[in-house]
């Protein structure tokens, strides 16, 4: 799937946070490339620091040494061509679907054309909510309209932390069919980070597991097979899973 | 207000005037008149244009106490709430200055700022000021981080977090405050309506009772609880109006 390469690259990033006269290490020496198309999936214990590692990518954090590359340019900030989701989807409580949807649009000046809109809300199967504010919609609602506001953006890179996790199964294996029927119709890629091993197999082209002994990278899963919703049933999808979680369980 | 408000507001007045009528009778004193009097007193006074100028001088007051206390209160309860640094920096001075009875400061005030309007007006911001800036700063530091992420990744400045998200995260806070504002408000008002002015219903007040019209003086009574509940229930309209989201 994979067109070029040097889309994204993570380089020696490190991050350590302060608190109270305390120095805590996060992540060290990361080193990581994503290639425009590619998806990639981050799981890994609790604490090794998935979701440092994305906000870092998104421009969020500041790597304390290291640097992200978006297209070949340091990031510094967070850039317009990169959409996140957020595992709480990160949506504004305070103002309707349709205000939540078109805001990054709005902040960033771009004009989205009513039709343009439509097409978006008719992917993700969220019409009719317009007026509606996100505590009257259900889990799943709310993050297909975060996911129809980082779409709107046009992304070149999506990044999804943790998108599913307060879903239940069926919903939460119809959005993900959800994102892979979107993720073949359009030019972009995305990292997902997760806690779910079954979601990092069926999502992720490969899989990266964090450490959280070492702050680093314990390897790098190849999953080629990936990619459309018959692979849950595939045997090398349970394969892959039960790879997965022999190296997680050494992990805890 | 809803249809069950107006009920609940009704029933409270009639529990109100039998419970003053049984009173006034058990008491049998001029200081307590039977309600019914007071009513025909009050339409008597209604149609005087001199009881106008109290109501209209009150409602001026009260208008432009509050009105000075939330510019100057809510801007600057945003920016503290946002901004670590300059908490800290404030907040011994907020500390110290939040738990003075500002009324003790009326004699000062009035040396200051004068007898007039001015004086007045003055004493009632800083009261409602404190107040207000409390709430506001309190509400605008519980903004979760995943928001200040969501409106940065989406192209978000400075500018947009103030309005897009400071502002309607606080804008609940500020209305509470301002209807808790607005009793403390009409109590100080009526005390420096007592004072030195002719203009007034705090003035009408203590003028009746000088001249033992304890009807007059209910009427007054009356008229001024009756601008605080009215701006209560205006800042609860307006809240319900513009805060939606926060009563799914």
């Amino acid at each position: 799937m994979a067109t070029s390469g040097r889309f994204l690259s993570v380089e020696g990033l490190s991050k350590t946070f302060q608190s109270e006269n305390q120095t805590k290490a996060v992540l060290e020496g990361i080193d990581l490339e994503l290639a425009f198309r590619d998806c990639l999936a981050i799981v890994g214990p609790s604490g090794c620091g998935k979701t440092t590692l994305l906000l870092a990518i998104a421009g969020l954090l500041t790597p304390t040494v290291g640097t992200v590359r978006f297209k070949g340019n340091p990031l510094a900030a967070p850039e317009r061509r990169i959409a996140l989701v957020l595992q709480h989807y990160g949506l504004f409580p305070w103002k309707t679907v349709a205000a939540n949807i078109t805001l990054g649009a709005r902040l960033q000046r771009i004009e989205v054309s009513e039709k343009r809109l439509a097409s978006v809300k008719k992917e993700l199967d969220i019409e009719g909510l317009d007026h509606l504010y996100p505590a009257q919609l259900s889990g799943g609602q709310r993050q297909r309209v975060a996911l129809a506001r980082a779409l709107l953006l046009n992304p070149l890179l999506l990044l999804l932390d943790e998108p599913f996790a307060a879903i239940d199964t069926v919903t939460r294996e119809r959005l993900q069919n959800n994102l892979l029927a979107v993720f073949a119709q359009r030019r972009f890629s995305f990292i997902i980070v997760t806690h779910n091993i079954e979601e990092a197999v069926f999502l992720g082209q490969r899989i990266v597991v964090l450490d959280n002994g070492a702050h680093g990278i314990k390897t790098i899963m190849e999953n080629p097979g990936m990619g459309n919703a018959h692979y849950r049933n595939d045997p090398v999808f349970f394969e892959r899973t039960r790879q997965l979680r022999d190296i997680l369980e050494g992990l805890e | 207000m809803k249809r069950r408000g107006i009920a609940v507001y009704a029933a409270t007045i009639i529990l109100i005037y039998f419970a003053w009528y049984a009173l006034s009778l058990l008491l049998g004193s001029n200081i307590l008149p039977d309600p019914f009097k007071v009513f025909v007193r009050g339409f008597e006074e209604i149609a005087t244009g001199a009881f106008w100028v109290h109501v209209e001088a009150s409602i001026l007051r009260l208008f432009a106490g509050l009105f000075f206390a939330f510019i100057l209160a809510v801007p600057a309860g945003l920016i503290l709430g946002s901004n670590e640094r300059l908490d800290r920096l404030f907040a011994p001075l907020i500390y110290l200055g939040y738990p003075i009875p500002k009324v003790v400061l009326m004699p000062v005030i009035f040396v200051l700022f004068g007898l007039g309007d001015t004086g007045k007006i003055v004493l009632l911001t800083m009261i409602v000021f404190f107040q207000l800036l409390i709430t506001t700063r309190d509400s605008a530091r519980k903004i979760d981080r995943e928001i200040t992420y969501s409106l940065k990744s989406l192209g978000g400045t400075r500018m947009d977090f103030f309005l897009h998200v400071v502002w309607p995260v606080s804008l609940p806070g500020i209305f509470t405050s301002l209807r808790i504002g607005v009793g403390t408000a009409v109590a100080v008002l009526f005390l420096v309506e007592s004072i030195a002015t002719s203009e007034g219903l705090g003035f009408y007040i203590i003028d009746s009772w000088g001249r033992a019209e304890y009807a007059t003086m209910f009427v007054g009574i009356i008229a001024l609880s009756t601008i605080g509940i009215v701006m209560y229930e205006l800042f609860e309209i307006l809240e319900r109006k513009f805060c939606k989201w926060k009563n799914l």
